[in-house]
């Protein structure tokens, strides 16, 4: 040990060549790029120069900028980010920042350690992406983006091997380490986060319904072809009209905007009578607690409670995808019991607003022998009334019921309900409003039912002696195509409908079914798996109530199993000699076992006419291999069938 | 890493108990004694650790468990996995690298003491797939190389050994190491092959022997005449005869100056110990002879050697001198110590 000569294949001692560091740039530019379209363009902008400017460096074999400089941008940069976000902390600033300080490394990476520390880092800005989509294509840009980033580390390992070479052996590793990665998702005992408060912009982007309902806001959610829930149906689904998904029940009505009431738990008591349905939920995060069944839901989801009102919530917001099982009850038998305060509740008004609309109620009181007959007038009022469906309402002023009804007479969900609700609780009958989703679209592909934030609707319920809460869609009423067809043969066609629900697209909405399909298995079986399906599929094998310790017991016991059998296919390709050396290897066994032994120093020839001497018997057998072989192993090239005729003169020889 | 066995800077305690227990350690890193012929690095001699960068990775890891769990990120978890598969796999595929690599020595030319013995190594691949960037290190003397070895076929590996004295010079413990292919583990393997390298005495130039010397120690005369041409002067080198002093210049100068006779290459001369300065050490006298020797190759002629109980008759050529080199580099030689037989 007297010479101290730097580890030529420590990472530390060997520096970036281009090769390298263009693949490096440029699998840090793949993970990045979906952050392009969140991030401010300066910054877009500065992270390709910071990347550039790198990359120049290498080209000119210039030494790296000094250090200095380097701090210096990077604190006009977090000081950019500062102004752009107010903030350094929380999600979208964070993700910016770490692109930012990715650049910034580059600037000093001179070393193959830096630069892997760079790969890393590369590695760990592609789960940044994931918190914004997960869908397919952000999957297959990411597996690019890891792919090429094995690749480059594989470079830093052997900068001199040639490019295909190491783009095989990446192929070759990532594919020997998809089963571990398999195993291990399914095995790996999950536990359902968060682990620490998360940042407050975490859950920004999650559309949905609201506590609350003013003229608008509704509409505004309808123009989003954004996926609300999937619902996948045991037998066949009811028909569209009948596809009442019911959302928060909105009690409270200041004039303009209805609210729901606080929380009111109820023990939970099936509805009876009916026909029943067995459906799965896969409902998209929407950072609200309530959960969506077909009206009357008939069963508890886990983990789940119900109203008062009969709305379902999750124990917590939904801010993952979550996946339940729901059955529920088209049409079930009258439950006529409600609480007295409820049905106070259900009558209250603004003192003071939209006078006409509680005259007319007044006069349909006055003319009424009972609740059904108000009920039937006021339903007549609006089928008569010409009013119409549209997306792009006209504001409306103080009486807002009252503009709607006898004025602009053109509205959407929100109003007819809204006004319907009004006119109800006027006459004097306890009434609400429901929001929720009506209908879905069915794909042809799956059978599964799609409903959009475009499906969102309101209807109202009314309280009617001894038949309890009755469902009324006012929409329906005045406007019967919005609930027997869905929303886009309702509207008028030049309104602003997202593309793909405008009709005459038809062939687009095929191709589209057969996407939303595969995204629908995907977000199942991949995005979808949980605890919950882990103990299921871990009871599908036998493993009943499997907790974390068992899971990690099978895990490891088969992730070794999976090394092992690695190692194994390592040792099988490096032990087995070629066909020829084998053929001869065998030979040599046969004579040694007649007493011939081939010594170390002997060539073939030599060994093969002293064996042929020894044993005359087989003399021609024995120098006919020695001269095949010979042939094949030192001769210009080896023939296929060269090489089965020596093993076949070496299976035939008897040695006697 | 700058240690060879850097692991044992890793593991302080081990290794000290190692340094104690050198048979253990044999046992543990699988020292073997010199091995002849060819020798196959079987997986139970190659050993796999994480290197710093695979510590570094599983840290990565970690966070990204971690974010996964937090955030509940579907896709993170199958990322993580992934890379953790990734792992698994680059530690079987390190190991595999270097595993069954078949390591033969080649023959390492003579070379004089004080220069490098350059060793052959021969790393034949012997598998269905190349083996990219295998560093060879000799143990003792640091000398390192890192080469690509092929598939089917061999990589040749040359390991500079600094040759200190004359004799015969044992290769010793050299070390594979390879981290392909992700960097993150570092497998290496230890192997001693059984080559030694021929180190002649280091040569110390001096005037070659007169012809009387011939006469005196009865060599056969030359027949070429004109053997004692004078053509000049050169600085007096503690060997030479004092017959050959220029006395009278040396008188004139003050300085010691030699004479010099042409056709001395013609000469066939015998390289006498008993004509080396007496007092000189064994050493001193084989390097005498060495460079005796050198200068009679070079110069053409036709010398023989003679040392007590060993005589060469005299002759020329490359086989000639390696010869009479060898004889020296043996005389008497110290027995071979291996360069670094304690880890």
């Amino acid at each position: 040990m007297t010479t101290v000569a730097a580890h030529p294949l420590a990472p530390e001692a060997r520096s970036v060549g281009v090769r390298d560091l263009a693949w490096l740039i440029g699998s840090l530019l793949l993970v990045a790029a979906p952050h392009a379209l969140r991030a401010p363009w300066w910054l877009t902008l500065l992270t390709l120069c910071l990347f550039a400017w790198r990359f120049r460096y290498s080209l000119n074999r210039a030494p790296l900028p000094a250090r200095w400089l380097v701090i210096g941008v990077a604190a006009l940069a977090m000081l950019g980010v500062w102004m752009e976000y107010r903030t350094l902390f929380g999600r979208g600033p964070g993700i910016i920042l770490l692109v930012l300080f990715a650049g910034l490394k580059l600037l000093e990476t001179r070393t193959h350690r830096d630069a892997a520390v760079a790969a890393f880092l590369g590695y760990f800005l592609i789960i940044t992406n994931f918190l914004y989509t997960q869908s397919i294509p952000t999957a297959a840009l990411m597996g690019a983006a890891l792919f090429a980033l094995t690749a480059t580390l594989i470079g830093f390992s052997a900068p001199q091997r040639s490019l295909r070479a190491n783009l095989r052996t990446t192929g070759l590793l990532l594919a020997h380490a998809a089963p571990a990665a398999l195993v291990l998702f399914l095995l790996f005992p999950r536990v359902q986060g968060p682990l620490w408060g998360l940042p407050q912009d975490a859950y920004t982007g999650m559309t949905g319904l609201s506590e609350s309902m003013s003229p608008g806001n509704l509409s505004s959610l309808a123009q989003s072809d954004a996926i609300a829930f999937r619902a996948e149906f045991e037998g066949g689904p009811p028909p569209h009209a009948q596809r009442y998904w019911r959302g928060p029940v909105l009690w409270d009505f200041d004039g303009r905007t209805w609210t729901v009431m606080p929380v009111l738990l109820k023990t939970f008591a099936p509805p009876q009578g009916g026909e029943r349905y067995r459906y799965d939920i896969l409902l998209e995060p929407h950072n609200r607690p309530w959960l969506f069944a077909l009206e009357s839901a008939a069963s508890l989801p886990d983990r789940s409670r119900m109203t008062r009102d009969g709305q379902l919530l999750a124990l917590a917001p939904v801010r993952a995808r979550l996946r339940y099982e729901a059955s529920s009850i088209v049409d079930p038998d009258a439950d006529a019991q409600e609480d007295a305060r409820l049905l106070l509740r259900g009558r209250r008004l603004p003192a003071g607003t939209n006078p006409r609309a509680t005259a007319l109620a007044a006069e349909w009181r006055a003319a009424s022998a009972s609740d059904s007959e108000v009920l039937a007038r006021a339903i007549g009022f609006l089928r008569e009334g010409r009013y119409t469906y549209t997306l792009e309402p006209p504001l409306l002023g103080v009486h807002t019921v009252d503009d709607f009804l006898f004025g602009t007479k053109e509205g959407f969900c929100e109003h007819f309900s809204s006004a319907f609700v009004f006119l109800m609780r006027a006459a004097g009958l306890p009434a609400r409003v429901v929001t929720g989703y009506q209908g879905g679209e069915l794909n042809s592909v799956d059978r599964i039912i799609t409903v959009r934030q475009s499906d969102a609707h309101a209807w109202a319920e009314v309280f009617l002696a001894g038949r309890g809460w009755v469902r009324v869609d006012p929409t329906a009423a005045a406007v019967p195509g919005r609930v027997e067809m869905g929303l886009a043969r309702a509207v008028p066609q030049t309104e602003g409908l997202s593309l793909m629900m405008r009709e005459p697209l038809e062939w687009l909405r095929g191709a589209r079914d057969r996407w939303e399909a595969l995204a629908h298995r995907w977000n199942v079986w991949v995005l979808g798996y949980n605890p919950e399906r882990q103990r299921d599929l871990m009871s599908l094998v036998g493993m009943r109530d499997a907790d974390w310790r068992s899971l990690t017991a099978t895990l490891f016991t088969v992730l070794g199993l999976m090394t092992l059998l690695l190692l194994a296919w390592s040792l099988g390709r490096l032990v087995r000699p070629d066909p020829v050396q084998r053929a001869w290897r065998a030979f040599c066994r046969k004579l040694a076992a007649r007493g011939v032994e081939r010594s170390l120093h002997e060539g073939p020839r030599d060994y093969a006419s002293r064996a042929a001497r020894a044993l005359p018997a087989s003399r021609r057998a024995i120098l006919r291999i020695g001269v095949q072989y010979i042939r094949l192993r030192y001769g210009a090239r080896a023939s296929r069938p060269g090489m089965a005729r020596l093993r076949r003169m070496v299976r035939e020889l008897r040695l006697t | 890493m700058e240690d060879p066995l850097e692991v044992r800077r890793a593991h302080h305690m081990i290794g000290a108990l190692l340094e104690r227990r050198p048979r253990l350690a044999n046992w543990i890193y699988g020292f073997t004694p010199p091995e002849r012929g060819v020798v196959v690095l079987v997986h139970r001699r190659v050993y796999i650790v994480p290197a710093r960068l695979g510590w570094m990775f599983g840290a990565t890891l970690a966070l990204l468990l971690v974010g996964s769990i937090n955030y509940a990120i579907a896709l993170g978890f199958a990322l993580t996995f992934l890379l953790a598969g990734l792992g698994l796999a680059g530690m079987v595929h390190t190991a595999r690298n270097l595993a069954r690599i078949a390591v033969s020595a080649g023959r390492a030319e003579p070379v004089f003491a004080g220069e490098a013995a350059q060793f052959r190594l021969y790393l034949d691949g012997r598998a269905a797939h190349d083996r990219p960037a295998i560093l060879a290190r000799h143990i003792a003397s640091g000398s390192q190389m890192v080469v690509d070895v092929p598939g089917s076929g061999a990589a040749e590996v040359v390991l500079a050994v600094p040759a200190a004295r004359r004799g015969w010079l044992p290769l010793g413990r050299a070390m594979l190491e390879t981290r392909f292919p992700l960097g993150l583990f570092r497998a290496w393997s230890y192997v001693e092959p059984d080559a030694r390298c021929l180190v002649y005495p280091k040569p110390e130039r001096s005037a070659l022997p007169a012809q009387s010397a011939e006469a005196e120690s009865g060599g056969l005369r030359s027949p070429t005449p004109g053997n004692d041409d004078f053509a000049g002067l050169r600085n007096y080198q503690p060997a030479d005869s004092p017959r050959h002093v220029a006395w009278k210049a040396v008188a004139r100068t003050d300085e010691m100056l030699t004479k010099q006779f042409t056709g001395e290459a013609a000469a066939e001369l015998w390289l006498d110990w008993r004509l080396l300065p007496p007092g000189a050490g064994l050493e001193r006298r084989l390097s005498l002879l060495a460079g005796w020797v050198l200068a009679a190759e070079r110069g053409g002629a036709r010398y023989g050697l003679r040392l007590p109980g060993v005589e060469i008759p005299p002759g020329r050529g490359d086989t000639h001198c390696g010869a009479v080199l060898q004889a020296l580099a043996l005389y008497h030689a110290p027995a071979s110590s291996p360069a670094s037989r304690a880890p």
